[in-house]
């Protein structure tokens, strides 16, 4: 037995695992931590380990905490992307009942209905910056149709992305637009799983409309609703494209959010370090996020076993 | 199934069923045939308020060669190809391999490195930004292919090692302790064995990840400067400030800009539903 055959199984993980691990740990694990440690100082982003002449970082200079004092007691824009990033939170989430409720709407078996819900998916597979050039002119004041629409109503049409307390909205109503596509795609696969025979012995139980779907249908449905969830929470969190492309954070930073405002200070304000804390707040926010849902999850499951 | 079958209903709610969904996919699809309508809009015809309407005149030849005219539109398409391509084909390849071993072998750090692989998922890009630019340009991959596909072969990896070891570990485990008492190395057996079981799921997530490279615009936007290698995504956003009013154009070009992943979606639409609603049924 050559050394190779008798040694393989412990060698095989380290060997099938290590390019992967390895990529891995160097543009994901590796940044995380020096992000945090860039944000205790204070760097315009060049020529980060210059010294001069007693041997001491010339451009990098350790603030502690100030970035992330400043960001609290100093900075408006902060408190501003903060609750755009809230709005964003909460109002992503309508694209859930919306998803389930186009699910039911299209979970028929007629001629053609692959086609018609391949359209409906259509939205997902397109980009930000196309849906974000879209809705830019369904907005437009003078010619988009938004203004035909209000119109239509009687009311007077008004510049919604130039419009400081309108402009977030305006942007997660398109950034609505993939994501029911998206929540829709796992609301139908989820009914497919649904369970027959407890649809039958709702209907002999009397059960129809609302109250079959409130008690026998939603609940079989949770694998969707967590997945939906995770997934438009932490696309809202994330949410930059759009706001990049559609108002590019404007007007007067009204649509800022945590994200932008990083990407912002950093890249054209040259304020590495300051960037780096927002965009370590973004990433603890985001942790007790997932970190709460996942507890929440665990504790039902283990309550109702 | 829920709701009942249509068919159990009258012929006039039939109808109305039939009625209501065309209605509805025409609103639901009114931005992107706005679009595509655009696309093949004479200049004039914008001048002149039609913004919405049926075109006056159809430029669509005209409008369509304008746009790869001076010949950037068509480098930004192909730098697009050119790096979501090796990406897709990379990725695939790492995560397959991780996937095999943590599912497939006994470990002491196993749990830790799939925990690692899933929690990645989580991460606001924000937060690897001034980072991973640093390290592409110590690296000397700053604004080159190199640089775009190696940082998403990396990031994607993640997602795709977690779903393809959770699809690996529900593949019968004595097909491989066959294979091993038979002497087949851990290599043949993810060459001859895993591989060819898990192609639905590379389907799968080849096609989902195609499309979220080619939609990339935020690494595109830190790890490239200039036209050299920026996507189609980037490049759309910088030539709709050179078009200005040429709505005509910038449709033209968001048409072009969407069209591979659309392509993509409907050729393989089966394996891309099931990569996307992997975990939806049973969680």
């Amino acid at each position: 037995m050559t050394f190779w055959e008798r040694n393989q199984l412990k060698l095989a993980p380290f060997l099938f695992l290590s390019p992967a691990v390895g990529l891995f740990l160097l543009f994901v694990i590796y940044p995380i931590a020096d992000s945090i440690w860039v944000s205790f100082h204070e760097w315009s982003g060049v020529n980060r380990y210059a010294v001069d002449d007693e041997g001491n970082l010339k451009n990098f200079k350790w603030v502690g905490l100030d970035n992330y004092i400043y960001l609290f007691t100093n900075d408006d824009e902060f408190y501003v992307s903060v609750f755009n990033n809230i709005k964003w939170f909460f109002f992503s989430l309508i694209a859930i009942p919306f998803g389930i409720l186009l699910a039911l709407f299209l979970n028929q078996q007629i001629l053609g209905i692959r086609w018609v819900k391949s359209f409906f998916y259509f939205p997902f597979v397109i980009n930000a910056v196309v849906i974000g050039i879209v809705f830019t002119w369904f907005y437009n004041p003078k010619y988009g149709s938004l203004t035909y629409l209000l119109g239509f109503f009687g009311m007077e049409p008004f510049p919604i992305l130039s419009d400081e307390n309108y402009a977030t909205y305006g942007i997660i109503v398109a950034s609505l637009f993939p994501g029911i596509a998206y929540t829709m795609i796992i609301y139908i696969t989820g009914l497919t799983a649904v369970s027959k025979d407890m649809i039958e012995a709702g209907r002999i139980d009397g059960a129809s409309g609302f109250t079959m779907f409130w008690n026998i249908i939603l609940p079989q449905l949770r694998p969707a609703t967590l997945i939906a969830v995770v997934v438009t929470i932490v696309g809202a969190l994330r949410s930059f494209d759009l706001i990049a492309v559609m108002t590019g954070g404007g007007p007067w930073g009204s649509t800022n959010v945590l994200a932008y405002k990083m990407y912002e200070d950093s890249l054209f304000n040259f304020r590495m370090g300051y960037g780096a804390s927002t965009a370590v707040i973004l990433f603890i926010l985001m942790d007790i996020y997932i970190a709460w849902f996942l507890y929440r999850l665990f504790k039902r499951e283990s309550t109702e076993k | 199934m829920f709701p009942t079958p249509i068919q159990k209903y009258s012929i006039p709610v039939n109808i109305l069923y039939r009625v209501a969904l065309i209605v509805t996919l025409f609103i639901w699809l009114m931005p992107l045939i706005a679009v595509m309508l655009t696309s093949i809009r004479t200049y004039d015809d914008i001048l002149a308020g039609n913004y919405w309407g049926w075109p006056k005149d159809i430029a669509a030849i005209e409008n369509y060669s304008a746009i790869f005219e001076d010949g950037r539109m068509a480098r930004y398409f192909l730098n697009s190809m050119i790096i979501t391509l090796p990406t897709v084909f990379g990725t695939l390849l790492l995560s397959s391999m991780a996937g095999f071993s943590l599912a497939m072998h006994r470990f002491k750090l196993n749990i830790l490195l799939f925990c690692m692989f899933i929690a990645g998922n989580f991460v606001p890009f924000q937060i690897l930004m001034i980072p991973v630019r640093g390290l592409t340009v110590d690296l000397g991959i700053y604004n080159t292919y190199y640089g775009l596909i190696i940082f998403h072969i990396a990031f994607q990896t993640g997602f795709c090692t977690f779903f393809l070891r959770n699809f690996i570990k529900e593949l019968p485990f004595e097909l491989i302790e066959a294979a091993r008492a038979d002497g087949a190395t851990e290599w043949m057996i993810y060459r001859k064995i895993i591989l060819p079981l898990i192609v639905p799921a590379l389907a799968a997530l080849g096609v989902l990840e195609f499309t979220f490279i080619w939609n990339d615009y935020f690494w595109a936007l830190i790890l490239s400067q200039g036209d050299g290698v920026k996507p189609v995504t980037v490049g759309l956003d910088n030539m709709r400030g050179q078009w200005v009013a040429n709505y005509n154009l910038i449709s033209a070009g968001s048409v072009i800009a969407a069209l591979p992943p659309v392509i993509m979606f409907f050729l393989m639409q089966r394996h891309f539903i099931n990569g996307l609603t992997f975990g939806a049924v049973k969680g």
